[in-house]
């Protein structure tokens, strides 16, 4: 079951995702945003930033995986799990 | 946003401008004309720790926060751009790439190496048939035994006649990958490259690797992210160095400028009384007024390490370098004739600034990236 601390993750994932997609374009947290090509090429980059800022973690060599960083839920678990949440 | 300077960042800059002043203003002409920077003034660099000026001290670095860093970047850029490509391969592409992406052993290996200077490092990236089209390289790893084999060519490498460090950008079965590759590596040989229009001093080289064997531990990053994980990186650190030399150039076209109309008359009176000059110098220092500002909050971004430096660097480096050239243009005639003479700096401003509008993402792929961003949303870029 989901904890409210996970929910607010979800959410400021989301509320970035949109800001750096396009808030008028829509996707659900399943969805893969690097398959519907709804990302730059810097946004990798961005992304990496935006986890470590936001979150105070340090995303390492092997946490590169696009599975980690391809839709809202996989990012949020990807985050939960390097807080031990 | 503070975009003021702190007291430490003020004695930063004094000190850069007082060692432009004494080591490179004077001599900058002549390193443009024989086509290299001698190695007693890289040994002057990295004896002030320039060299390893963003590296932490625990690696033998200055550990310079990235506002300084700027500071360095345009007062270097300011008197030699060629000095500036260095600082910007060695420092900004590769130390801070290795630095944020490199395995303990990695950077415990070269980081105290890279911040003394004693081993200078080059990108290799662009290859005849890939420029702005990263993902088109054909240089080629091959694995064999748990070591890579390299094949191809890298050309335009920045300060690769002198590197002993090479970041190899190679493609393969597991997808683009980044290597560190030693210069004594059996294969790797490089060909100086002369004729260049701008920044004629950065020692560029054409790199050819046959059959170089790397180890496996030299893989930069992980195995298949080079370009999002490693180009990208190293792109970004190295925009913010080309955004800030970029500024210094417009500074020098500025300055230059001003003293030259206060020294030249024509038609009965100085240059600086004529209203068409007047239009000049205040169009200049408009544009780099706005290219400082733009460079200065790329780097309170970058010392916040706030996301959005990413697109405010790639804004900084599209506006600096186009104002650079803007400056140079007017610069060069404002000068007239001696403008378009080599026992001045100001050609050389003008070819150096060209080459700014090339480098680290040519103005027209920024101005895919700044639109593209901007009509995502608004919020990350004004």
């Amino acid at each position: 079951m989901e904890t409210a601390i996970q929910t607010e993750q979800t959410a400021t994932i989301r509320e970035f995702l949109q800001q750096r997609i396009g808030a008028e374009i829509a996707f659900t947290d399943e969805e893969d945003i690097f398959k519907l090509g709804l990302v730059n090429s810097l946004f990798a980059l961005e992304l990496v930033l935006f986890l470590e800022n936001t979150y105070q973690v340090t995303v390492e060599n092997e946490d590169l995986k696009l599975e980690h960083f391809s839709t809202v839920n996989n990012l949020s678990d990807f985050i939960s799990r390097k807080k031990g949440l | 946003m503070d975009l003021e300077l702190t007291r430490e960042q003020k004695q930063y800059r004094a000190e850069f401008r007082h060692f432009v002043r004494e080591e490179l203003l004077p001599y900058a002409n002549d390193y443009d004309k024989q086509g290299f920077i001698p190695r007693s003034l890289i040994d002057k660099l990295a004896e002030k720790g320039y060299l390893g000026a963003v590296i932490p001290t625990a690696y033998g670095g200055l550990g310079m926060d990235q506002v300084s860093y700027g500071l360095l970047n345009e007062e270097i850029g300011r008197a030699c751009s060629s000095s500036r490509s260095l600082i910007t391969v060695h420092t900004s592409l590769t130390s801070e790439t290795l630095l944020r992406w490199g395995t303990t052993a990695q950077k415990e290996q070269w980081l105290p190496l890279l911040a003394k200077g004693s081993t200078l490092a080059a990108f290799g990236l662009s290859e005849p048939g890939a420029g702005s089209d990263a993902a088109g390289i054909a240089t080629a790893y091959l694995e064999q035994d748990g070591h890579y084999l390299l094949n191809g060519v890298k050309k335009w490498i920045t300060f690769s006649q002198v590197a002993g460090l090479f970041v190899i950008v190679a493609t393969g079965a597991a997808g683009i990958t980044a290597f560190l590759v030693e210069r004594d590596t059996p294969g790797l040989t490089v060909q100086p490259l002369d004729g260049i229009l701008g920044t004629r001093a950065s020692m560029l080289g054409e790199i050819h690797l046959k059959d170089c064997r790397v180890p496996a531990g030299n893989i930069l990053g992980r195995i298949g992210w080079g370009l999002q994980q490693i180009v990208n990186t190293a792109l970004d650190n190295g925009r913010y160095s080309v955004a800030c030399g970029s500024l210094g150039i417009g500074r020098a076209c500025l300055e230059d400028s001003i003293e030259y109309a206060k020294s030249r008359s024509q038609f009965g009176k100085p240059l600086k009384d004529h209203q068409l000059i007047k239009q000049k110098i205040t169009n200049m220092v408009a544009d780099v007024k706005a290219a400082s500002l733009l460079c200065r909050n790329a780097g309170y971004l970058r010392d916040k390490k706030n996301p959005d430096y990413v697109i405010q660097t790639t804004l900084a480096k599209y506006f600096a370098s186009r104002m650079a050239n803007a400056a140079a243009a007017e610069a060069v005639q404002l000068h007239g004739a001696l403008g378009c003479h080599d026992s001045l700096s100001i050609q050389r401003y003008f070819r150096d600034a060209r080459v700014m509008e090339i480098i680290e993402g040519s103005t027209e792929i920024q101005q895919i990236i700044i639109a593209d961003h901007s009509i995502a949303g608004l919020g990350a870029v004004l």
